[in-house]
């Protein structure tokens, strides 16, 4: 019997939620004043909702099919799997997009599909919803698109001309990785599509000669997904994957999804899961690399085995493990290392850099500055205060050690 | 002691006016009192005082434009020191032009917790109003409506984020703070109560399924939800009253899909594995 559009939205969004991407902000400021249309992005993404996961619900994020000639021995849609088959024409998916875009549920699309008869055909369906969203409904909310590596040319073009960001998942910090648990894809491939991405991205920026103008190719950027705990790749890994992902290719966003039980799962996959707290750290280092002035390599080797700390985070471990470049006055040092104190962020440290421009800052200052004082305490020195210093110290670690309440999860 | 009420509801120009006045009277901040006066009657059967004429030795006030972006946001707050609160840094900024940029100052600090307030607010409210579909077109234009419960006074200034999004179609938020109705040509924002519309709209069922279907059982966390989705707003979102089920029924589903012994693929995955 045919499948209604509701069962067969409950089945494809089922089939796409361990993708992990839910982004809707970075791409270009427009809207639909001028047009009369339906849509906007105007920087911020939002989110319109949290599933009980905590995760955000910004987009409408579904597969076209989760039909699949691939066997990705991780994934839920893998050929060999028995979960539930269903595919949308792409008129239904504009139809969802719409729909729910009207009544403010979502900020846009991310599509993605299985791959059914060919890499070309697959492309050409993802491309022509987001062609009807812009060109038939003057739709101007975000669309990410899932990006097919072997998928032509032309069709990359055409996809990178109406999504705001485009995406191929790398799966796997290694080669061997992706060769054991994703026999039908292939490393190089998939670098090379991302290397294609990443040119015509940057051409895109600049204004061609001919015109004056821009051309339009995925003004969000392109992002990517790894799975941790799959294969036995240590956290100084992945994480050198990530870096080598971010400087070659200027990849806005590297993903990481620790694996979860999946329905049907195969019996290939590994029998212990990584706790999502290991998801939570890799994203911590992530920052810390991309937004903090760290090199992962000092991130990775406060521990012997390149994995991180699970009971603290990595900012905290890697000042644990320098104690020497403790404490740091806030009256007088330089913002790199003011951005390298646990307690102190992006937010407070711009603060900080001007309020003392004009007076010294005591403790009560930082508590106005909403920094948490308690945790900043042990590492600063402040007009009025002065710490222990912190090789003095052995107790450090259990005062922020977190219970580590997530690793019963999975039990 | 002069005494003076204000409507304060998110208007910047009300405040400002009387402000001006007091500046240029050189009247300080220690010798006003504001409050907020409710429309219909006066609550405590107090009548304005009339405001001060300038005093001609008082230099004209000159503000920087970062306290007007400032105030243009605090003014929005609920809360009822805030009139009081603008005019000390009104005050204070005549003198100390450097003012603001010392967020570790106690006045600044407050003033800055408040505009973090309203933009989170307003945030929430571009991201939980919910439209729901009124009947049939009208002129060819759909028309939606939404009710919404805001901390503050922020339907105002969040109004032109919706015009310009949904511009292709006639919609009206109504909230108890205000209200904002657009019809294509005009933006109509009132600052009275509003009643809270009474809609069915066939679509939620679509989001219910896909909000049920996207989420992932086996990887709950509860607490990093609500922080970012406080229980205060779920009686207005139509998923919200599937989320105790989905987190009661999250760990009986991940043991199901743990203890699941793996299957034997279906027939079609021979086939296209043998083509390779």
């Amino acid at each position: 019997m045919a499948k209604s559009l509701k069962q067969r939205l409950a089945i494809l969004s089922d089939a796409a939620k361990y993708d992990a991407s839910c982004a809707s902000s970075g791409t270009q400021r427009r809207d639909s004043s001028a047009s009369g249309g339906l849509g906007s992005t105007e920087g911020m993404g939002i989110c319109h909702a949290y599933a009980p996961d905590g995760r955000c619900i910004s987009l409408l994020k579904i597969l076209l099919t989760n039909f699949c000639i691939y066997d990705c021995v991780y994934c839920v849609n893998r050929s060999s799997s028995n979960v539930e088959r269903a595919r949308f024409t792409a008129d239904e998916v504009v139809w969802l997009t719409l729909e729910f875009y009207r009544r403010n549920y979502i900020e846009g699309l991310f599509l993605s599909s299985g791959i059914i008869r060919s890499s070309d055909y697959t492309m050409e369906q993802l491309v022509r919803v987001a062609r009807d969203l812009r060109t038939l409904h003057n739709f101007r909310g975000y669309i990410h698109l899932k990006t097919i590596p072997e998928a032509a040319p032309q069709l990359i073009e055409e996809a990178g001309l109406y999504a705001d960001r485009l995406s191929i998942n790398i799966e796997l910090p290694t080669d061997q990785g992706i060769e054991q648990f994703a026999p039908q894809k292939h490393p190089a491939r998939i670098r090379r599509s991302m290397s294609d991405l990443s040119l015509k991205i940057e051409a895109a920026k600049e204004p061609t000669l001919k015109t004056k103008r821009r051309q339009r190719f995925a003004p969000g950027g392109q992002s990517t997904q790894m799975i941790v705990g799959v294969d036995g790749a240590t956290d100084a890994t992945i994480l050198g994957s990530s870096v080598d992902l971010y400087s070659r290719f200027r990849l806005r966003r590297v993903y990481y999804s620790a694996f979860s039980p999946i329905p049907d799962a195969s019996s290939a996959l590994p029998l212990s899961r990584p706790p999502l707290m290991r998801e939570h750290r890799l994203y911590q280092a992530d920052w810390l690399y991309r937004f903090y002035g760290f090199d992962v390599a000092e991130i990775t080797s406060v521990r012997a085995d390149g994995n991180l700390e699970l009971d603290i985070d990595p900012k905290l471990a890697w000042a644990l493990a320098n104690r020497d470049r403790f404490p740091v006055d806030v009256n007088r040092a330089e913002k790199e290392m003011l951005l390298r104190v646990p307690g102190l962020g992006t937010i407070s440290v711009p603060s900080i850099l001007s309020a003392r421009r004009h007076k010294r800052l005591r403790l009560d200052d930082l508590e106005r500055l909403r920094v948490s004082v308690c945790k900043v305490r042990p590492f600063i020195m402040a007009e009025g205060w002065s710490p222990l210093r912190l090789t003095d110290r052995t107790d450090l670690r259990e005062l922020f050690a977190s219970k580590p309440q997530q690793l019963s999860l999975f039990g | 002691m002069i005494r003076l009420g204000l409507r304060g509801r998110g208007d910047l120009a009300e405040w400002r006016d009387a402000a001006r006045a007091l500046l240029r009277a050189g009247v300080g901040p220690g010798d006003v009192e504001w409050q907020v006066r409710y429309d219909g009657a006066d609550l405590f059967g107090l009548a304005d005082d009339p405001l001060p004429p300038p005093d001609p030795a008082v230099p004209a006030p000159t503000v920087p434009a970062a306290f007007l972006t400032l105030a243009d946001a605090v003014i929005c707050h609920r809360d009822p020191a805030r009139f009081a609160l603008l005019y000390r840094l009104l005050w204070r900024v005549q003198g100390e032009r450097a003012l603001l940029s010392i967020p570790s100052d106690p006045d600044v600090a407050r003033a800055e917790t408040l505009e973090k307030a309203i933009r989170r607010d307003a945030h929430k409210m571009k991201a939980f109003v919910r439209f729901k579909e009124m009947g049939l077109p009208r002129d060819g234009r759909r028309r939606f409506a939404a009710w919404f419960e805001p901390d503050n006074f922020i339907v105002g200034r969040t109004s032109g984020f919706f015009q310009r999004r949904f511009t292709d179609m006639d919609w009206i938020i109504a909230t108890p703070k205000g209200s904002a109705a657009w019809d294509g040509r005009e933006l109509t924002l009132s600052d009275q109560p509003s009643a809270k519309p009474d809609l069915i709209d066939a679509t939620d069922d679509l989001w219910r399924t896909y909000f049920t279907h996207i989420f992932n059982p086996a990887r709950l966390k509860v607490q990093a939800m609500q922080s970012q989705m406080p229980k205060k707003y779920w009686k207005n979102l139509p998923e919200a009253d599937l989320i105790p089920d989905l987190i009661a029924g999250a760990e009986d589903r991940m043991r199901e899909m743990i203890d699941r012994e793996a299957t034997q693929p279906k027939p079609f995955h021979h086939r296209i594995r043998e083509r390779e």
